[in-house]
């Protein structure tokens, strides 16, 4: 216990140091506005893929609707700051909430089904969630909420990431997370042990849901409008593709799949007409030779990094 | 032994992806100084509205590739640098900010949707780099809260000046004195523009006798079309998009309502004559940015040039990205430098400039007046009826 303590303590050091040296770089202009709006997308991203990996890769449930859950997020967050002129930090906690209660609900009834069954509900419920925001005035309809404060800058998307992978990283290895994992390696064993599978089911779903509204918060924030055209069933995919290309069950693996998966889009930028084919060619030769993801569900952690080194090796997870 | 191979293998493949990157890191772009204007395309590449975003690129290619054939502007050639934004208005952010920082162009041609547009003002307007679209029509694009986008410029009408043509069009020239309204509920597009007509008919002394609404994806419209066939309107606007409106005049024909049917330019599309099946459209009407059966020779030139260029029709999109092309290019002219403010102010001050589709003078707002086309449908084939002054 007290080693993993120091263990969380040394990773945040390391992410404040790196968080130093990219501001530093930020604001000596070194690292240009493209990089810098595409580093805050890889926070977005990295919070979108880590809370889908929570449901999709530690409690082995198949959804594919994180993309309504983030627009919701975005919504709320929009009207809060936009139409009632709270802060920032409200409307991110609204947008989570939010997007949190509608995700308790809709888990609920649609958590009783399993694989392909909730794949499909959770799709179109992806869908109900934006065609019902495309049919609401209030935030703009089919043009979009437009005029959102750019409020969300690379401080708070690297803080509010870092909080997301703690808090997540937390859950998984608390006695919750661990009735999770349960579930997704053998739900009938789960359930025999005395484990209430459907309320950790609607748990890990909850929580995905939320961080996934405050990925959205985040986003509208940044890119001053919130249009339903950003959040198709496309956008699910591309979460569900980060989460399966860095591995399913891996957090570690997650934040990799945000990472290069943001990058390639972004440095293909120049070169549209073989943008999407080269990203796609990458994912097919990848999942053909490595179809359990770059990490599988191993984690990079500092242990394994002081293996390496030739320090002592400490079992993980 | 087989095992440590696929790991190898996936260690090369995930450095030769992270390699990727680098390959939009690396190389520091030219300076300004070079004998080339850097100008940015942010179009639709790929995605939903994938087939707008390439014939609008397609025709701002072709009037660079001219106006750099006969050499270039003020000496220079004009370097046209395309981003792709998935149709999407996140990436349509990202686009422009990649090409006003890592490509420092001195202007930007595109998006075309509105909503994507809107989605890179605030950057281009923080960066004080002018864009130009040649196709977003929502009135929001160029003028917000009471305030016009300084840096945003278009080159066609917007929405509720088509309503307007349509109005004056049937209380004008088919003089008709009772219309009934056939609206698209789930999207802004029509819900403007239906707003609009209705003002400008009643205005011009006409009635409205019905309205009746529809969304996106319906396929049966026998029962509204029932309501306004029983309010007995002299001609029927549906201002709505050709899937639709393809459903909706073919089953209003088979319902025999025989009255003309109205709309704009959302019914540009090969495939309403498919979907309507042909006859079914005869005794329609609307209002588009151009007709490739216009005599006007303007029009028949930019036609032939596309058809070498491209070897197929060029539809309204192409002749639109064409012409904000031909804009861009004149401000570059008399701008006679590549300071984006100067440019910037140019394009504001465009007026009287001969394009494709009309003459082109840009109002306060930075919206163009210029002229549209009416269509009539002829056996499923477009046909020309009548240019309309504003």
């Amino acid at each position: 216990m007290q080693a993993l303590r120091k263990q969380d303590l040394l990773l945040l050091g390391l992410a404040v140091v790196f968080y130093a040296i990219v501001q530093g770089l930020l604001m000596a202009d070194i690292i240009g506005p493209f990089w810098e709006l595409n580093i805050v997308l890889v926070g977005i991203n990295i919070i979108l893929a880590a809370s889908l990996n929570l449901i999709n890769g530690f409690t082995g449930q198949f959804s594919i609707g994180h993309a309504g859950f983030m627009a919701v997020g975005a919504y709320v967050g929009a009207v809060m700051t936009v139409k009632f002129s709270l802060p920032f930090i409200v409307a991110l906690a609204g947008g989570a909430v939010a997007a949190g209660i509608l995700g308790f609900l809709i888990g609920l009834p649609t958590l009783r089904l399993s694989g392909d069954y909730l794949a499909i509900a959770t799709l179109g419920l992806g869908e109900i969630i934006r065609i019902t925001i495309l049919n609401i005035p209030y935030v703009g309809g089919a043009s979009g909420f437009m005029g959102i404060p750019r409020l969300a800058d690379f401080t708070w998307v690297f803080f509010l990431t870092i909080f997301t992978l703690f808090f997540i990283k937390n859950l998984i290895r608390s006695s919750h997370g661990r009735a999770c994992i349960s579930i997704r390696e053998n739900e009938i064993a789960a359930e025999t042990m005395g484990i209430d599978t459907t309320r950790y089911k609607v748990l890990a779903f909850t929580i995905g849901a939320s961080f996934a509204g405050l990925a959205g918060t985040l986003f509208s924030h940044y890119f001053y409008i919130a249009h339903p055209a950003s959040f198709t069933f496309m956008r699910s995919f591309d979460i569900l593709t980060m989460v399966v290309l860095g591995g399913l069950g891996s957090m570690t693996g997650a934040v990799t799949g945000a990472v290069l998966l943001t990058f390639i889009s972004a440095a293909l930028a120049s070169y549209p007409e073989w943008r999407m084919v080269i990203y796609s060619i990458s994912l097919i030769i990848l999942m053909l030779y490595r179809p359990q993801g770059l990490l599988g569900d191993k984690e990079i952690s500092l242990s394994i990094i002081k293996r390496l080194t030739g320090g002592d090796s400490r079992a993980e997870n | 032994m087989g095992k440590n191979w696929k790991k190898w293998l996936g260690a090369t493949l995930a450095v030769a992806m992270s390699a990727t990157l680098l390959v939009g890191c690396g190389g520091e772009k030219k300076a300004a100084t070079s004998n080339e204007i850097k100008i940015g395309g942010n179009f639709e590449l790929t995605g939903n509205v994938a087939n707008y975003g390439q014939s609008t690129m397609n025709g701002v290619k072709l009037a660079i590739k001219e106006v750099n054939e006969k050499g270039g502007v003020n000496g220079k050639k004009i370097n046209l640098i395309v981003a792709d934004n998935k149709s999407e208005p996140a990436e349509a952010a990202n686009a422009t900010t990649k090409l006003i920082t890592q490509d420092k162009v001195v202007a930007v041609i595109g998006p075309v949707t509105s909503s994507s547009l809107i989605a890179t003002a605030q950057i281009a307007t923080d960066k004080k780099i002018p864009v130009l679209t040649p196709t977003a029509t929502s009135p929001k694009v160029t003028f917000d809260n009471g305030k016009v986008r300084e840096m945003i410029f278009r080159s066609c009408f917007i929405d509720p000046f088509q309503g307007e043509v349509m109005a004056r069009f049937a209380a004008n020239s088919m003089k008709v004195k009772t219309a009934a309204i056939y609206v698209d509920n789930s999207s802004d597009y029509s819900k403007g523009l239906a707003e609009v007509f209705r003002n400008a008919f009643t205005k011009l002394g006409g009635q409205i006798v019905a309205e009746e609404a529809f969304l996106q994806k319906d396929t049966d419209f026998k029962s509204a079309i029932t309501k306004l066939k029983a309010s007995n309107p002299d001609v029927i606007f549906i201002p709505a998009y050709y899937q639709e409106v393809g459903m909706i005049v073919k089953q209003a024909r088979e319902m025999g309502v025989t009255i003309p049917l109205i709309g704009t330019d959302g019914w540009d599309s090969p495939k309403l004559a498919e979907i309507a099946s042909g006859a079914a459209l005869n005794n329609t009407f609307f209002s588009n940015h151009y007709s490739s059966e216009d005599k006007d020779p303007r029009i028949q030139a930019f036609v032939a040039a596309y058809k070498k260029e491209y070897n197929q029709n060029p539809d309204a999109l192409a002749v639109l990205g064409y012409d904000g092309a031909l804009m861009m290019i004149d401000a570059l002219k008399r701008a006679g430098s590549e300071e984006p403010k100067k440019i910037q102010e140019a394009l504001a001050a465009t007026k009287n400039l001969q394009v494709a589709t009309g003459v082109l003078t840009l109002d306060d707002k930075h919206n163009p007046v210029k002229s549209a086309v009416i269509i009539e449908m002829k056996d499923g084939k477009q046909t020309f009826k009548e240019k309309v002054n504003p």
